[in-house]
């Protein structure tokens, strides 16, 4: 069956059935189950990324209504892309998970995951504003409960703060969407966008989706929730939330913004976003170069990562939309392989200060490398992707004449180094004697390379991802 | 004043003050419920619109949305409840019995 | 015709062999070293071949699609060879020197293997064929050259290394800025000969202000004073590391890339009509200066040394920044002479180190007797550096001069007798101390039938004597001068 319908379908329903049957087998089978859920989406998504290459733009309605009554979907260039990536990283940090959570949670690890898997690649596929909202309701209640799945303190106690603030989260948007409906009586994102007007229940709209989804992502000042739940969360998920979690809310709010807001919103706005961004990119990597544990550093880079996202909203142009997708694609594999690297860390000595690195180049030859490589991406130093992101981004702000934005780019990645460097210019110490080393198995260190790799990838041939997310940039 | 501007109004206002509680409170059972508020408010919002035109028939679609609402809506209040229940578990024993290892639930790290 | 394949594969000679060094155990003593060998080899060969046939006038690119707009180019035209000659060369001795350094340390594996990935950096440098492809080559060299610094993993290692990164990361953000900037004027600037911004030539204020950037941002690896901390302090690195970085690698990447955006991006008479060259001067006479005057003051040998480099690289940004074909002959000339000159000195004091544990000037005396073969070397060396015929140096110095005079820019003469004087002042102190005074007590004997290992003498000897080669057989056509005559009349041509 390869009808436009099946094709789109197949992404989203193989890792459900996946998730529905791992819950039944039990602990027997479900890792097989995971395992092959994970290479039939893998393929399913590959496929569909294949065909919008040569095709272009892939629509399908559900249920057989046309766009205004029933639900849109969409496969654009910015959707395979990210389908890739999800199907790239997410089973990465899943094979590290196997070891480095037990073996019950092991048995409810891999279903939850299959089912953010999932909803993401629903939300990543839909085209209507109502659908985006309960596919990010679904990967919010998922998330929650991976968070919580070691049933530990820290682990229900992140689970609830993040539940606790991705809710609102979600309602503001809805009320956002109600209101949009109401004054335009569409759903679909694509009619949305030529019917919008300025006035101010769009505004109004506008910014309740708008702090919604900045509160999920989170922008700074709405981040206060993210160290806590980063450092309470099982590592491997919390390589999950930073790396496709948290930028389910980010491509919702991309998408809107950059097909419906920007022409109807005062360029202002867009740049209080970017502010904001500037803001998040400045005083995240502060708060992480101040840290002395070393899952902390990792997690407030990301408050820093995804400041540099919204740098996208002030420039609002094909460029900037491209080196904004660009980072959170090489982010999420960078910043996997960073929080994997300190996982496997923390399994081999149990010290989760920053001293814990010390040797890790003798040590753990390989979780090293990811983590070298990983922070390169992080810091935009070629070659990684991120290098490429941030050349994008630096393109488009001296071309829009907005120079200042290069400035925040530049003095964070600045930054970057320095929290970066100071992770890693231990490794190469002697290992302490006292230290105890577990060794820990050889896949473990094999995944958080395997991520490093991809975002090195990503520096090398970075014609091939601009190229595919710019199918379908505008409708 | 229509009729459907109240309910839409008394929606926001419910919605406002649901947001107040999430942020001003500290207790986690008051916390969801205060979610819950915000949520009624949006959906009575929603209900509200299905009647922004008063002659003929009510849109349907706000209907079918707030159908879907609902049920977002009692499942992340079970989640929500559901660990905090267990949580408040856990930390009884915890101060039960002090020497008793609160992770002793999960398999180390 | 174009060949497409062999500026990647001098590229590859040099990288693959450092990924495979990375997986080789640390006994695989033999595997190590006849791979490091074969590849030094190998480079030279492939250099070699593409410089007799850059002077048969053949084309050489490698184009590989990168970036909308901006291609990977690697490409070789003749002043890339004449900077990938340099390094295949000195790399070639310096693998050996290293091998012969290094005997019995720790972690030779992944000393060996950043080392190749630092020179295939050096090769991408040269051989990149615009702005973009270099800038990605001169942060690999970064990456590649940290590791080097911190081999010793000493707390003063790591301090040293603290301070290379704070020092090149900012002027690896300075130069992206600039690059950004042209790139956003001019597209992908591509080097061309007499330069690629004649269509852009109008907007003055942004071609100064990525000038400024480019030049701030590449005077970092050049350590042009103010921004030259780092030089100093990285000596605290094994000897064929400092002898690597001061030079081939990361100096001489600095004033590759400086010639490179005055001749091949700007072009030598859009620099000049944007007023942008004399103050470039200016900072090169001042390091020109301040680095001969800081070297008298130091009495630790290596110290002295990097100080000494700080003073001659700017010679090389001193040359290019003068308008005129005879001091931009001088300043190039002096990008291979002081690569040899300067890498024939670093070993010696790698030899006095590790035979005698000397670090310091004053406990030279006499070691001429004990190590007459390294001293004759650093002689020469220090005599070249003096400027004093017929060592390469003087040749550097007399184009120079001319160049200067032909500038009509007395002042710089006097800046370069002046720093000759403070040469002579800081080297011939060592030279005759070392010949002629009586060591303190007597050495200890060899054990060994040379004064030190061959694998430490040899790479010692054969740069001394390249040193006396480039000044003596100046005049042929393939000596560094004739190449650098031939690259200047190029740029010149109006």
């Amino acid at each position: 069956m390869t009808s436009v319908a099946a094709l789109m379908a197949w992404p989203v329903i193989l890792p459900l059935l996946g998730a529905v049957l791992a819950l039944l087998v039990g602990r027997p089978g479900v890792r097989l189950v995971a395992g092959v859920a994970s290479v039939a989406t893998l393929m399913a998504s590959s496929r569909l990324a294949w065909e919008v290459a040569h095709q272009g733009v892939l629509r399908q309605s559900i249920g057989g209504w046309g766009a205004p009554l029933g639900i849109e979907w969409r496969a654009d260039g910015l959707a395979a892309l990210m389908l890739l990536t999800i199907a790239l990283v997410g089973p990465l940090i899943s094979v590290h998970a196997l070891d480095h959570l037990g073996d019950r949670e092991d048995r409810e690890f891999l279903p939850l995951w299959l089912f953010v898997w999932c909803a993401l690649n629903a939300l990543v596929l839909s085209d209507d504003a109502f659908n985006l909202y309960v596919t990010l309701e679904l990967t919010t209640l998922a998330a929650v409960a991976l968070i919580a799945v070691r049933r530990d303190l820290p682990g229900l106690d992140a689970g609830l703060r993040y539940l606790l603030f991705a809710l609102p989260g979600s309602l503001c948007y809805l009320l956002g969407i109600a209101l949009l409906y109401g004054a335009h009586a569409t759903l679909d994102v694509g009619t949305l966008a030529q019917r919008v007007q300025p006035g101010p229940v769009t505004w109004v709209a506008a910014g309740l989706v708008t702090v919604g989804l900045c509160l999920k992502t989170p922008l700074f000042p709405l981040h206060v929730w993210l160290p806590p739940t980063y450092t309470g969360a099982p590592t491997p998920v919390t390589a999950l939330l930073s790396a496709l979690i948290s930028k389910g809310s980010f491509y919702v709010l991309l998408r809107l913004w950059l097909e419906v807001f920007a022409p109807v919103l005062d360029a202002r706005v867009g740049q209080l976003l970017g502010v904001l961004g500037a803001v998040a990119v400045l005083w995240g990597s502060f708060l992480a170069l101040s840290q002395t544990q070393l899952k902390r550093v990792v997690a407030y880079s990301s408050v820093a990562q995804i400041g540099y996202l919204f740098l996208v909203f002030p420039m609002a142009t094909s460029g900037a939309r491209a080196g904004a997708i660009y980072l959170v694609v090489s982010h999420a594999a960078a910043k996997a392989s960073m929080f994997v690297a300190v996982g496997n860390i923390h399994q081999a000595v149990g010290i989760t200060a920053l001293g814990g690195v010390q040797g890790l180049a003798y040590r753990m030859p390989f979780t090293f490398l990811a983590m070298a490589l990983g922070g390169i991406s992080l810091i935009g130093i070629p070659p990684s992707g991120g290098f490429i992101a941030k050349w994008l981004l630096l393109n488009e702000s001296i071309g829009t004449r907005q120079w200042w934005w290069a400035l925040v780019l530049l003095a964070g990645s600045l930054l970057a180094a320095a929290y970066v460097f100071r992770i890693l210019r231990g490794s190469f110490l002697p290992l302490p004697a006292e230290v105890k080393v577990r060794s820990i198995p050889l896949r473990n260190e094999l995944a958080p390379l395997a991520l490093a790799l991809i975002a090195l990838v990503l520096g090398l041939v970075p014609w091939f991802p601009l190229e595919l997310l710019a199918i379908g940039a505008s409708r | 004043m229509n009729p459907w501007l109240v309910y839409a109004l008394s929606g926001v206002a419910l919605f406002s003050v649901g947001l107040v509680g999430l942020f001003s409170h500290q207790h986690v059972v008051k916390r969801i419920l205060a979610s819950n508020i915000t949520g009624s408010g949006v959906l009575l919002v929603l209900v509200a619109l299905a009647r922004r035109v008063p002659s003929g028939p009510p849109d349907p679609v706000p209907h079918a949305l707030v159908l879907t609402g609902i049920v977002v809506s009692v499942s992340s209040t079970a989640l929500g409840v559901a660990l905090a229940r267990r949580m408040a578990r856990l930390q009884a024993e915890a101060t039960h019995s002090p020497e008793h290892e609160p992770r002793s639930d999960g398999e180390g790290p | 015709m174009t060949n497409t394949w062999l500026p990647l594969s001098v590229l590859l000679s040099s990288l693959l062999p450092g990924l495979i060094i990375f997986l080789l155990a640390e006994e695989q003593r033999r595997t190590r070293t006849l791979l490091n060998l074969l590849a030094a080899v190998t480079k030279l060969v492939l250099t070699g071949v593409m410089a007799w046939g850059v002077f048969q006038g053949r084309q050489y690119e490698t184009r590989l699609p990168f970036l909308p707009k901006a291609d990977l180019v690697l490409r070789a035209d003749s002043f890339s060879l004449l900077f990938i000659t340099l390094s295949a060369v000195l790399w070639f001795v310096t693998t050996i020197y290293a091998v012969g350094y290094l005997e019995g340390t720790d972690h030779r594996s992944r000393f060996f293997g950043f080392f190749s990935l630092c020179v295939a950096s050096t090769m991408g440098i040269a051989l990149a064929g615009n702005l973009l492809t270099f800038f990605l080559f001169y942060e690999m060299l970064t990456l590649s050259t940290y590791p080097l610094v911190i081999h010793r993993g000493t707390p003063e290692a790591l301090r040293a290394g603290n301070v290379y990164l704070r020092y090149t990361l900012s002027g690896a953000t300075l130069l992206l800025a600039g690059v950004v900037l042209l790139y956003s004027l001019a597209g992908a600037v591509e080097f061309t000969e007499r330069g690629a911004l004649g269509a852009v030539a109008a907007h003055r204020t942004e071609l100064i202000a990525a000038f400024v950037l480019l030049m701030g941002g590449l005077g970092v690896k050049t350590a042009l004073v103010p921004l030259h901390g780092w030089l100093p302090v990285a000596m605290v690195a094994p000897a064929p590391v400092s002898a690597l970085l001061h030079a081939v690698a990361v100096v001489k990447a600095g004033a590759f890339g400086i010639t490179r955006v005055i001749y091949d991006v700007y072009g030598v008479y859009l620099v000049h009509d944007l007023g942008v060259m004399q103050p470039l001067a200016i900072v090169a006479a001042v390091t020109i200066l301040f680095g001969s005057v800081r070297a008298l003051q130091q009495g630790d040998l290596k110290k002295r040394l990097a100080y000494s480099t700080v003073s001659q690289v700017a010679y090389i940004v001193l040359g290019v920044s003068i308008f005129g074909t005879a001091s931009t002959i001088g300043g190039l000339v002096h990008l291979v002479h002081q690569g040899v000159m300067k890498i024939t000195l670093f070993f010696c004091a790698g030899n006095y180190a590790e035979e005698l544990h000397v670090h310091r000037v004053s406990e030279l005396r006499g070691v001429g007797r004990r190590m007459p073969l390294t001293t004759a070397a650093f002689t020469v060396g220090a005599l070249g550096m003096i400027g004093i015929p017929p060592v390469a140096g003087f040749i550097s110095k007399w184009y120079l001069g001319i160049g200067a005079l032909e500038a009509h820019q007395p002042w710089l003469v006097v800046v370069l007798l002046t720093s000759s004087l403070l040469n002579a002042g800081y080297f011939l102190p060592i030279v005759y101390s070392a010949w002629f005074q009586a060591p303190r007590e007597a050495w200890k004997p060899s054990p060994g039938r040379w004064e030190i290992g061959l694998l430490l003498l040899l790479p010692t000897v054969a740069t001394a004597v390249l040193s006396l080669a480039a000044g003596l057989f100046a005049g042929a056509e393939l000596s560094p001068l004739g190449w650098t005559r031939l690259l200047t009349e190029r740029e010149f041509r109006p």
